[in-house]
């Protein structure tokens, strides 16, 4: 038996009985990110030194009987979360040189937990893109391959680099963020499970902020067990962050067998885009009808304003993102490039600094926030997004969860979907209302395309109420029975 | 009420201002981050990763300094939003880490209020309050520390300020001072700022226009940053001169942001309307709302200090003491307690005269305040009871306050280390009176004949032959019998 086949919940088994030790464990990833991460580049920064050190004092914590469920459990870190002492990068070059002072709240209580983590992974720059092609460290190459090409697939983002090391074996699980389905849809597409939670659960101190209104973090492993053993430790009210929800975190791993007998999932009609990837929608149909045999009562639902999601998304979240990047500006930390005043000084940082899919969500949100355009753009969106959670709200009147698809295609390759942002923006299409509406979501692997790539089902539910998303999760993971994996895996 | 005017060539010109004032608030910490508010330290010495903008870091408000909003808001008699919210005011600069200020543009925290300002003839006027709003500081860049760079000081940054925006009801540089000063005043009662405009604590924004007898208000000018009740005036009437100036020869008063240079006595431009800054507000996303309760409110209200218009009030009825005494008297709080402390259970007029009068001139003379001051309440109240029971007269209390001024020594132990003690023996008096009278028989027939003033002679001289220890009625009294 290979140490890298183990789930999340089988390694922490076998950590606790003594069967396997943290340091053996923790070795084998190392090896495998030593193996594949100059071809995956999933890892910014690998961090083995100080993972071999937390491996070591989480044995001793194991033998001491001391250990959480996490005690040991080698994980990847988003390069979003700062991690004291640890460069952090957001993958931008503006930030290549910074070594934060501080542990990100999320990132401090999996330290706290025994996780070990294996070093800092990749992502679009500032998690902005759905392709992880934007990173100033390259970008990601999905581990999955079409039957019969050797063509390089993107593995989906921001947390690209998070997503693929989970799926090719070079991380046991990871953190993501999720803004507009920026874990969803990279979990989608490399076959794994992910979930955002509902906005507020988690703490965004110390993760670097692209839409505060949106970030959230959350879990990406393998199973929807491991997904619901991380975020039992990732969520909590956290005071140094006024948004976060002070309400009482379950144990998740409970829901898992609540089963969806009785359940009355929702299947919204307006996600029936015209043009959709057909095996995306038969893919739905599979869902429904696991889930219809597995008890639950699937009804038709209507989320009216759908079709206004993206262009809200793309107003709301550059806008804030136009005014939480301002702050890199040469002066204090990161990168500076010299000038001769100060203008001068922030217009060369931040040229040289930031890429151009950052540069150009500066400007959209720039732009829609200036005098003049404000309430065309801003303000309408700000209503535009009331009526989106209103949508949800009304919905879950009805509905205990909402199926969708994940995404609206399968991976795609390296340098596609490049000529035109918008294309790329269109993949967000299923993912953003939920992000707009704060509610939770969760991506499960279903089946496979034709092509031989994975795709993934999206489960909704109220806010708070994570516990019936991984419940419907779980009943479609068993349903799905998928366990296909990709060629690219450390063995 | 005096109308201020001022004369052009074309005519007679009003003017219109409406001040901002920035307060900053007295608290622990700033308004999102646990560092130290005080004034001072090394550079950068109270400095969080919040308040530097640091990746990640978010803000979290700070109980106190809302408080210290609503108070204010109170002591304005303005009206408390128990829900407002806070925005973000984008603009780059060195000293702003966050390269916005979080601020409250829609929803203030503090609505409509009024502030009773008195002229100098003793007019009254209301002056309009608009809002009052929270926001941040920013930090402080020093461009004279090294040749080729600047430097950074991100002590201030973050500290909470409170911008108090008046409506354009000030009509004149003197209302302009008094509301100035009244804010001021009410700030420091509240303990909500402590006013101090050199240290840059409280500062004003002035908007300036001027207009015709009956006219709508024309364009105005923003002087930025005024930092003391005399520039406020000042830059008022240079800036309205100006303005006067630029319609009177055809021209039209562009709005601008312009700055007062006290050296010069001039206002000069800083930036025009067309370069300002699109500040891109929108709501603060790491924010809730402030939601705040009303039973809070009401707390806080109930625990504010008695503020200075109705201490006056009080003062007047209380101690029956003119309007304009009550008003020198409750200028600042300190003053005001001293004055109770000495004036409870004694004559209030006396307590009032002897500090506006003799204290007062003490504290000029000696360079001391009211906190310095050798002379305390208790002693000056002591000096007021040897008076009230006729231990010594009016005139050897001013003697022996000279000696409290002196070396702080109550004044009951001078009147009996020096013998000071009134002399009420009547055969004391009269052997005085008696020797007086044939010491000067010229005057007596002078007196006899008809010269009555001659009276006033005859008691100094005796007052003085008794060392001044004489009871004045009394002396009076002999002088009068003995004259016949």
């Amino acid at each position: 038996m290979s140490l890298l086949t183990l789930t999340l919940a089988q390694a922490s088994k076998a950590l606790h009985t003594g069967e396997i030790s943290a340091t053996a464990l923790t070795t084998a990833y190392i090896k495998a990110i030593e193996e594949l991460n100059p071809r995956l580049n999933a890892f910014i920064t690998p961090t083995p030194e100080l993972a071999l050190a937390q491996a070591k004092a989480a044995d001793a914590r194991l033998q001491a009987g001391t250990a959480t469920a996490l005690t040991g459990i080698p994980i990847a870190m988003k390069d979003l979360f700062c991690t004291e002492g640890v460069r952090t990068t957001a993958a931008s070059k503006i930030l290549s040189p910074f070594v934060p002072p501080y542990e990100s709240t999320v990132s401090a209580k999996l330290k706290a937990a025994g996780a070990v983590t294996l070093g800092k992974a990749n992502l679009d720059e500032f998690a902005m893109g759905s392709s992880n092609i934007t990173s100033a460290y390259g970008p990601v190459e999905n581990p999955w391959k079409r039957a019969g090409s050797d063509a390089k697939l993107v593995p989906g983002g921001s947390s690209g680099g998070s997503a693929a090391a989970v799926a090719a074996r070079l991380a046991l699980a990871a953190t993501g963020t999720d803004t507009g389905g920026s874990i969803r849809q990279p979990a989608a597409f490399t076959g794994i499970s992910g979930i955002k939670p509902t906005y507020g659960r988690c703490s965004r101190y110390g993760i670097v902020a692209f839409a505060s209104s949106l970030d959230q973090a959350g879990p990406m492993a393998r199973t929807v067990e491991d997904n619901a053993m991380l975020l039992n430790v990732m969520a909590g009210f956290d005071e140094k962050d006024s948004t976060s929800a002070n309400v009482a975190v379950p144990d998740f791993t409970r829901a898992l067998t609540q089963g969806v007998a009785g359940k009355r999932i929702g299947i919204p009609k307006e996600y029936r885009l015209e043009g959709t990837n057909p095996e995306i929608l038969a893919l739905w149909d599979q869902g429904i009808a696991w889930l219809r045999e597995a008890g639950a009562d699937v009804v038709e639902i209507s989320l009216p304003h759908t079709k206004y999601g993206l262009a809200v998304y793309y107003i709301v979240a550059p806008a804030e993102a136009s005014s939480n990047l301002a702050r890199y500006d040469g002066v204090r930390f990161g990168a500076r490039v010299d000038g001769h005043d100060l203008i001068d000084m922030y217009e060369r940082t931040r040229a040289a600094g930031f890429g151009p899919e950052v540069k150009r969500r500066i400007m959209i949100g720039t732009y829609v926030l200036s005098h003049g355009y404000y309430d065309a753009y801003y303000l309408k969106a700000q209503k535009v997004r009331a009526l989106i959670l209103r949508d949800f709200q009304q919905a879950f009147e009805q509905v205990d969860a909402i199926l969708t698809p994940t995404a609206p295609s399968a991976a795609f390759g390296l340098g596609e979907k490049m000529d035109d942002p918008v294309t790329m923006y269109l993949n967000d299409v299923f993912t953003v209302p939920a992000s707009l509406a704060g509610v939770p979501a969760m991506s499960v692997p279903a089946g496979l395309s034709s092509e031989g790539l994975p795709l993934g089902l999206q489960i909704i539910g109220k806010h708070f109420d994570e516990e019936t998303v991984f419940a419907v999760s779980a009943a479609i993971e068993t349903a799905a029975g998928f366990s296909a994996l990709p060629e690219l895996r450390a063995k | 009420m005096a109308t201020y005017t001022l004369e052009g060539r074309t005519g007679t010109w009003e003017i219109v201002v409406g001040l901002e004032i920035h307060a900053q608030v007295i608290s622990e910490s700033k308004l999102f981050s646990g560092a130290s508010a005080t004034y001072g330290g090394a550079p950068n010495d109270h400095v969080s990763f919040v308040d530097a903008g640091f990746p990640g870091m978010l803000p979290v408000i700070n109980r106190e300094c809302v408080a210290q909003a609503v108070r204010t808001g109170l002591g304005l008699k303005a009206q408390i939003n128990l829900e407002s919210r806070f925005d973000r005011k984008n603009y780059f600069y060195a000293d702003l880490p966050n390269g916005y200020q979080i601020s409250q543009f829609q929803m203030p925290i503090v609505g409509t209020g009024i502030v009773e300002i008195e002229l100098q003839d003793g007019t009254i006027k209301h002056i309009g309050i608009t809002r009052l709003h929270l926001e941040q500081d920013a930090g402080k860049s020093m461009h004279d520390q090294h040749p080729a760079k600047s430097v950074i000081d991100l002590n201030r940054a973050g500290v909470a300020l409170m911008e108090i925006v008046s409506e354009p009801d000030i009509r004149s540089p003197e209302e302009a001072g008094a509301y100035l000063r009244k804010i001021r005043q009410i700030v420091r009662y509240l303990g909500t700022c402590d006013g101090n405009m050199e240290e840059g604590s409280m500062r004003a924004d002035v908007n300036v226009s001027v207009r015709k007898a009956g006219e709508d208000f024309r364009t105005r000018c923003e002087i930025k940053n005024v930092n003391s009740v005399r520039f406020v005036m000042h830059a008022i009437e240079a800036e309205a001169i100006r303005q006067i100036e630029v319609w009177e020869s055809g021209g039209e008063v562009v709005q601008e942001t312009r700055l007062y240079d006290p050296s010069k006595g001039e206002t000069r431009s800083m930036r025009s309307k067309e370069d300002a800054h699109d500040y891109r507000y929108f709501p603060e996303p790491d924010l809730l709302p402030l939601i705040i309760e009303q039973a809070w409110v009401d707390e806080l209200k109930s625990k504010l200090p008695e503020l200075p218009d109705e201490k006056r009030a009080r003062f007047c009825a209380q101690y029956s003491i003119p309007f304009y005494d009550a008003g020198v008297l409750v200028a600042d709080q300190t003053t005001a307690d001293f004055y109770e402390t000495v004036a409870k259970g004694r004559d209030g007029k006396l307590a009032s005269n002897w500090i506006t009068g003799d204290f007062f001139a003490a504290l000029n003379r000696t360079g001391t305040t009211i906190e310095t001051s050798p002379v305390s309440a208790a002693a000056l109240g002591q000096l007021l009871d040897l008076i009230a029971d006729k231990t010594i007269n009016g005139r050897i209390a001013k003697d022996v306050f000279e000696e409290m001024v002196d070396d702080g020594t109550m004044p009951a132990d001078i009147v009996e280390k020096k013998g000071l003690r009134q002399v009420t023996d009547t055969g004391a008096i009269d052997q005085a009176v008696t020797k007086v009278l044939a010491e000067n028989q010229d005057k007596v027939a002078e007196y006899k004949s008809g010269k009555d003033k001659l009276f006033g002679f005859f008691v100094g001289q005796v007052m003085k032959a008794m060392q001044g220890k004489g009871n004045p009625a009394l002396v009076n009294e002999a002088v009068k019998k003995q004259l016949g």
